[in-house]
């Protein structure tokens, strides 16, 4: 067993940009679709009451965070709890990939009653959404259960839509979409 | 990682690996419906020729956690009562599928053994004085999470006090604390001892008092009460004044020291102190995380097991 290089992991997590990458949405680009991304789930669910944010481990969890601050700004009453899920136990590809430690799951709230808004960097297979959204039959039933991703790249191997898009970004499958903070690269 | 057979055979940062991955599974069974499909479809069979009954029930709860399939082979109720070898039985057994045994055998080395005679991984669960893995590797969680110790033991002083000599959880916590660079003292009468002790990364010690205020935790080891027919402990009365913890030797403990045992534990005799009364007891939480521990150990073996190694993931 080797220790593992988190970055190497999952490809939303490339932490630097390596030279070949070329940049499609910059640090104020990835800002400013969190703040319409924020502003479309007040607009959808008619505020952020009982909404709470899931990002996805390890790639969705900034995300998450992000607009947690976002909707506090916009609806000041209603705080959202941050969660974060770890789906490695659900995968259909048990093994094919490696847990990643220090993403343990962390449910804050019980979510019977709550409208869950998952977060993810990329939106490739839907796989893990699909993963996700069985891990979350663990911890109740929430009332509905909606997606935002920063990066919808197609190739949906199943039938998994986003409800909230940063950026539709048409891809081939051996191209590598990287998306944080600071921007999102292909190569 | 094929197998699980023994502590000398983990690297200090392969235990570290399963005590990341141990924290994943509390959070599993913490969950209002504690059961992922993570080894769905796997055969999980535990084949115990000794007595058991936690670790029996603690693999077994482990497995149906992660969503495998369970069979118990109970020695008493089989065909090994009529007399067919070891191997038979294992290849037998294996002919129906079979994806792990978790074992326990009185003798050192079965299941090693048993590795020759079919492809599935093979856990061991205590094989005579030989070895007691997962035992080891919730001790180091238990340890690990009530001491917030996550990076290291460096500098813990850790006294494991008792029948050394036959203890197979003697053997493998002594290998798995030191690995992880605890400092250990085994406290014992000298009859009780193993051979070549000295050889052995420990200090050893008769006298338990002049250790107590020191020491991070106290590893008490059950006395197997057939030991006083050979003749190695002259009454058990002697033992507990000796190396017994008491209500006095408790209250010479750390405020922060952790009591632990493997149980099944005598009380009055290597435990005269009730362990309820006790603040520094975390017995029940090694029962808790051994659950969790044995869930990493048949992730890591048959859920991620041959992705570790590899350096790519698609």
């Amino acid at each position: 067993m080797q220790p593992r290089d988190p970055s190497q992991v999952d490809q939303g997590l490339g932490d630097e940009s390596p030279a070949d990458a070329r940049t499609v949405l910059s640090a104020d680009d990835v800002g400013r679709a969190l703040t319409r991304i924020a502003h479309e789930i007040v607009e959808r669910n008619h505020g952020a009451a009982h909404l709470v944010l899931v990002g996805l481990q390890r790639g969705g969890v900034w995300m998450a965070e992000a607009l947690a601050v976002l909707l506090e700004a916009i609806d000041p009453a209603n705080p959202v709890p941050v969660g974060t899920l770890d789906v490695s136990f659900h995968r259909d590809d048990v093994g094919l990939r490696p847990i990643v430690p220090g993403s343990v799951t962390h449910i804050p709230v019980t979510l019977d009653g709550r409208t869950v808004v998952l977060t993810d960097d990329v939106l490739f297979t839907g796989r893990t959404v699909r993963a996700a959204l069985e891990a979350l039959n663990d911890y109740g039933r929430p009332r509905a259960v909606q997606l935002a991703v920063m990066v919808d790249r197609g190739h949906r191997e199943l039938p998994i839509r986003p409800d909230f898009v940063g950026k539709n970004l048409p891809t081939s499958r051996d191209e590598l979409v990287a998306a944080t903070k600071a921007g999102v690269t292909i190569r | 990682m094929k197998h699980l057979l023994s502590i000398e055979d983990l690297t200090a940062e392969q235990i570290h690996h399963l005590l990341e991955l141990t924290d994943h599974m509390v959070e599993i069974n913490s969950r209002p419906i504690p059961k992922v499909p993570a080894l769905r479809g796997k055969n999980v069979v535990s084949l115990f020729f000794e007595d058991s009954t936690r670790t029996r029930t603690s693999f077994d709860t482990a497995a149906k956690r992660l969503g495998a399939d369970t069979m118990n082979f109970t020695v008493s109720s089989s065909s090994v009562s009529k007399g067919e070898s070891l191997r038979d039985t294992i290849e037998t057994i294996s002919a129906m599928g079979v994806d792990a045994f978790v074992v326990r055998h009185k003798s050192s080395g079965a299941p090693q053994m048993i590795t020759r005679w079919t492809d599935a991984s093979i856990i061991n669960a205590g094989d005579g004085w030989h070895q007691h893995p997962t035992q080891a590797l919730l001790d180091c969680y238990t340890i690990r999470t009530s001491l917030n110790r996550c990076d290291s033991f460096e500098g813990l002083r850790i006294a494991v006090v008792g029948d050394i000599k036959h203890s197979r959880v003697a053997r493998s916590d002594v290998q798995a604390f030191t690995a992880l660079g605890a400092h250990v003292t085994l406290v014992a009468p000298p009859t009780l001892l193993p051979p070549a002790v000295e050889t052995w990364p420990v200090d050893v010690s008769h006298d338990l008092d002049a250790l107590l205020p020191d020491l991070d935790v106290l590893y008490l080891l059950r006395v197997q009460r057939e030991r006083m027919d050979d003749a190695l402990l002259p009454s058990l009365h002697e033992y507990s004044m000796l190396y017994g913890l008491t209500p006095a030797r408790a209250e010479r403990l750390a405020p922060h020291a952790l009591v632990m045992h493997p149980g099944p534990m005598n009380r009055g005799v290597e435990m005269v102190a009730d362990p309820g009364e006790l603040p520094g007891s975390v017995i029940l939480n090694q029962v808790t995380n051994g659950v969790a521990v044995r869930m990493a150990v048949l992730f890591w073996l048959l859920g991620s097991g041959s992705d570790l190694n590899r350096t790519e993931i698609s």
